[in-house]
């Protein structure tokens, strides 16, 4: 086993720049991604027909296709066809539209959109409906009630899920290197070929990834034990009391 | 664009569908390794004997927490050197050299092993206690027990699971692409690079795979119907 490699400040930053890489990719794609599952589970609540078609086609399409097809589809299918779009190398888009992050952000956005607001639409929909008509009693406008009842408490209702999606969606990040970028398995990938290397840098980012799963589970378990309301549940025996030992809430 | 004749769908369709049939026989044969390898996981994280549990505890918490992609390209490239170390320390001379599809089968086996286990565990720990220890009370020997209380009891609850996993698997051959085995999307791939129709070839890879997956879904669910027959409808109870 050679890890020589290691203490070259050349490699070291190149690591560097691949884990900040894959953090950013998954921080950026997770808030989007998010954000567009709320925008997808309530249009196939509550959206007019043509919309909530859209989003159950989209959500179909991408939960059952592979991620790296797709991360294909976008970058070299829809990529090379906005290449042949006459003016557009020389119009402001074009930095962006070559670059291989954004459409990596573009495919994990709404692959998590899609499976993350599978679950969402499941917890919208088990939001006892007579909450939202309690909010309502007291004045609150369908917005209000949207943001400050369903929704909390839906999210309330699927938080171990939603938080297993994270950890799914970091562990899709090794995708990109298909698509040349820079994350921590292309920069392993690099360190191999020039150094006649088959498998140490991949144990080493084995091992990165193993302590980065960790680290994310122990932080999303965090904010599964601080969000409003679950100290409550986890008191009178919800699926949280099995997280920690009983009267130490 | 090239004056000669362009490459189309035509040209493709037969490799494409050779390569459709070589990820279906990967994934089933992974499917049936990745079941057993669950089993028995499970039975280890069940055995009583420390060192087993241990062992089957720690498989599929690493494999588990790190991403299949990382998993295929280790095991493809370090997988050959250690067996052929392993050999040569059994006095066997040599390289072992191993097929496309029998590393294939035996990488997303082994990953698909791990998380079996968990559905395996979870499910056998859901069946009620009293139904093993009547088992036991009976006299059943422990093959009859796996056979007549165990399997039935657990399936139920382990199908659903199953059926993720499966659906996973069918998703996840496309990874085998990533070390140049020719199953249906690294065949997508040349054909998409030849012909320069990239949008024309991905589209379909994606539509032969949503195809493989939407037909996966029917059937699980009237699987999970057989299994489930003879319990109390719950919609129907709350209706």
């Amino acid at each position: 086993m050679d890890f020589s490699w290691l203490s070259d400040p050349y490699y070291q930053e190149s690591l560097w720049t691949g884990l900040i890489n894959t953090l950013v990719l998954l921080v950026v794609s997770a808030v989007l991604g998010f954000t567009l599952a709320v925008g997808m589970a309530m249009a196939r609540i509550k959206g007019p027909r043509p919309l909530a078609w859209l989003a159950s086609g989209v959500s179909i399409v991408m939960r059952g296709t592979p991620l790296l097809v797709q991360l294909f589809f976008f970058y070299y299918g829809i990529g090379r066809l906005l290449e042949g779009i006459p003016g557009i190398r020389e119009s402001m888009f074009w930095g962006i539209l070559r670059d291989p992050f954004f459409y990596a952000t573009l495919t994990f956005t709404l692959s998590v959109g899609a499976y993350s607001g599978e679950v969402l639409r499941g917890a919208l929909l088990s939001v006892p409906p007579g909450e939202r008509e309690a909010g309502r009693a007291f004045g609150m406008g369908p917005f209000q009630v949207f943001s400050r009842l369903w929704l909390p408490r839906a999210i309330q209702l699927c938080l171990p899920t939603l938080t297993g999606e994270m950890i799914l969606l970091l562990k899709s990040v090794p995708l990109v290197s298909t698509i040349a970028m820079m994350d921590l398995l292309q920069v392993a990938n690099i360190i191999r070929d020039e150094n006649f290397l088959t498998y140490e840098p991949l144990l080493f980012i084995g091992a990165i990834y193993l302590v980065l799963t960790i680290l994310l589970t122990l932080c999303l378990r965090q904010v599964e034990l601080n969000f409003p309301g679950v100290r409550a549940q986890a008191r009178s025996g919800g699926w949280l009391s099995r997280l920690r030992p009983a009267g130490s809430v | 664009m090239s004056q000669f004749a362009q490459e189309g769908l035509a040209d493709w369709a037969a490799p494409i569908l050779a390569g459709a049939v070589t990820t279906l026989q990967i994934a089933f044969a992974a499917y049936a390794i990745g079941l057993l390898l669950g089993l028995v996981g499970a039975a280890s994280r069940l055995s009583p004997w420390a060192p087993l549990r241990a062992l089957a505890t720690s498989y599929s918490t690493a494999v588990r927490a790190v991403p299949e992609l990382l998993l295929i390209i280790l095991l493809y490239y370090g997988g050959s050197q250690a067996l052929t170390a392993l050999m040569n320390a059994l006095g066997v001379a040599g390289k072992v050299e191993i097929s496309g599809f029998v590393t294939a089968v035996g990488v997303l086996a082994f990953v698909q092993g791990a998380y079996m286990t968990e559905v395996f565990r979870g499910a056998i720990l859901a069946i009620p206690k009293g139904q093993l220890e009547a088992a036991d009370a009976y006299g059943f020997s422990p093959m009859a027990r796996f056979r007549y209380i165990t399997l039935p009891g657990m399936l139920p609850n382990a199908l659903p699971g199953m059926s993720n996993l499966w659906l996973i698997l069918i998703k996840d051959t496309a990874l085998i692409s990533v070390i140049g085995f020719s199953e249906l999307f690294f065949t997508v791939q040349q054909a998409a690079a030849s012909s320069r129709a990239y949008f024309l070839f991905y589209s379909v890879a994606g539509l032969l795979y949503l195809l493989m997956t939407l037909t996966s879904s029917a059937a699980f669910s009237r699987l999970e119907r057989y299994v489930r027959r003879g319990e109390p409808d719950i919609s129907a109870q709350e209706a």
